[in-house]
């Protein structure tokens, strides 16, 4: 077994940050569509019209029930022979937004239930257009019972990021990956990848956890 | 508060007394087998304040709800102002009305909740605004305008700026109602207003109820096991059994001399 070199570490580290703030970025913008995307099925599955409900719950659960990987290679080597073609990232950040928006949709439905009927009667009884019953009632309302579970899903979704490599993405793992093959030294840069997803994942649930005890009050 | 017995009806705006505001004709409700509400025929006239006693699932919250619209009538139909509130004539038929033509009418109808529903994530003021700003489209600062003195009324004003889960009971009960009558209604459903309340304070609640009945001309159908209440600011006691009322009068007469014997039972039962 090699021994551990710490002058090595210095010399791959610029390069793995790199790709860490290439991981940190495709983890936001992935979670900004994951949230969007998920409210606007978590709203569409509750429409009285079965027309919507139907096709967007058969997308829903097609998309929760096929590995996230295969997404990505549909996306990253099938569409393009349909004439769509995204940058490496871009596609990562759609893979990685709608797979994700299936369970935050998930979540979103669970902490609208969640609201008491009393908010939606009382709503009728001032006869708030329905519009801004969801607006000014129920979602901000909702929103802080689903904050921690929307915080749980964007840890994992940090955690499969290295999964973009599949697809030329230069996060992380990516990184890691090139320097390994062309010094054949493993050991360095796959256990600094991992340290540095630990670094920022733990503190983010630590992060999560505080603010989910100021939400729920 | 207004601990004098001066007779409502004297108070009350005579312009507006007399004619009738509510009618309910036919109405029946089910839930599943259990019929609630049984062909139910009466007429609220504007101005009065009734209450609506009897023992617990004898229909009378489900009164309230048919009118808030929370529930529809499976048959029969139900008149608020002379205006059918969840039907539209069309082509001389009778169908089933539209969310506006409902929203239209239910303006006129305010109620305030057993659990008060105010809305948590709002402060005290905001609680009263939200729905004249929203629905009447009144400017932020007439709305405040108006929430203030309601708040004054209820006396609240020193605490517009907080959340309701930073009040006790009986003052988001308070605040509830000022909610309600932000919205000008004609008509005020009083829930069982004080049940969720602790005991010591039931009776700020009600002073303000008294207060609003004895210096408004805003019609009240009141559903509450409180009985001295209802007998200080009633015009009519409706006492229901089994989805039907089965006697009406005045408070004194109810209270004091029913005719029917489940009345008789029911107030040895609760006074």
């Amino acid at each position: 077994m090699n021994n551990w070199s710490w002058s090595y570490v210095g010399e791959i580290m610029p390069d793995l940050l790199k790709g860490l703030w290439i991981t940190v970025q495709a983890t936001i913008y992935g979670s900004l569509v994951a949230f969007a995307l998920g409210l606007v099925w978590a709203l569409a599955l509750r429409s009285p019209s079965r027309w919507v409900t139907w096709p967007v719950s058969i997308v829903v659960e097609f998309i929760r029930n096929t590995p996230l990987l295969v997404q990505l290679f549909f996306l990253f080597f099938v569409l393009p022979a349909w004439g769509l073609t995204f940058a490496p990232l871009t596609t990562g950040v759609i893979g990685l937004g709608l797979h994700y928006s299936t369970y935050t949709a998930e979540v979103y439905r669970a902490g609208i239930d969640g609201v008491p009927p009393g908010q939606w009667e009382a709503a009728t009884a001032l006869s708030l257009p329905r519009r801004r019953t969801w607006t000014a009632v129920i979602l901000p309302q909702a929103f802080r019972r689903v904050v921690p579970a929307l915080g749980n899903y964007v840890i994992a979704m940090f955690k499969d990021t290295p999964l973009l490599a599949g697809i030329t993405v230069a996060d992380m793992l990516f990184q890691a990956n090139s320097i390994s093959a062309t010094t054949f030294d493993y050991l360095e840069p796959i256990t600094v990848v991992g340290i540095l997803f630990v670094v920022i994942s733990y503190p983010t649930s630590l992060l999560l956890r505080a603010l989910e005890r100021r939400l729920v009050r | 508060m207004s601990a004098d017995s001066t007779p409502s009806k004297e108070t009350a705006n005579p312009g507006v007394d007399g004619t009738e505001l509510i009618r309910f004709d036919k109405v029946t409700k089910r839930f599943g087998s259990n019929t609630v509400l049984d062909s139910l025929d009466f007429t609220v006239s504007s101005g009065k304040h009734v209450t609506l006693i009897g023992p617990s699932g004898s229909g009378k919250t489900t009164i309230l709800r048919l009118l808030m619209t929370l529930l529809k009538p499976d048959e029969g139909t139900i008149k608020v102002g002379g205006e059918y509130l969840m039907h539209e004539e069309k082509g001389g038929k009778l169908v089933p009305a539209g969310e506006k033509h409902i929203r239209e009418v239910r303006k006129n109808i305010g109620m305030v909740f057993q659990q008060f529903n105010l809305f948590p994530n709002m402060k005290v003021l905001r609680n009263i605004t939200e729905a004249p700003v929203h629905v009447l489209g009144l400017d932020k600062d007439a709305a405040e305008e108006r929430a203030r003195e309601l708040l004054d009324l209820v006396g609240l004003t020193e605490h517009l700026d907080k959340y309701p889960t930073q009040l006790s009971g009986g003052q988001q009960q308070r605040v509830a109602i000022a909610r309600a009558l932000a919205m000008r209604p004609q008509v005020l459903l009083l829930d069982e207003v004080t049940s969720a309340l602790d005991p010591e304070l039931v009776a700020g609640v009600l002073d303000v109820l008294r207060d609003i009945a004895h210096t408004t001309d805003i019609t009240m159908l009141c559903v509450t096991h409180e009985m001295n209440f209802a007998r200080d600011i009633s015009d009519d006691v409706l006492m229901f059994d089994a989805g039907r009322v089965i006697e009406s009068g005045s408070p004194e007469k109810i209270f004091t001399e029913p005719e029917h014997e489940r009345t008789r039972e029911f107030l040895s039962a609760v006074l």
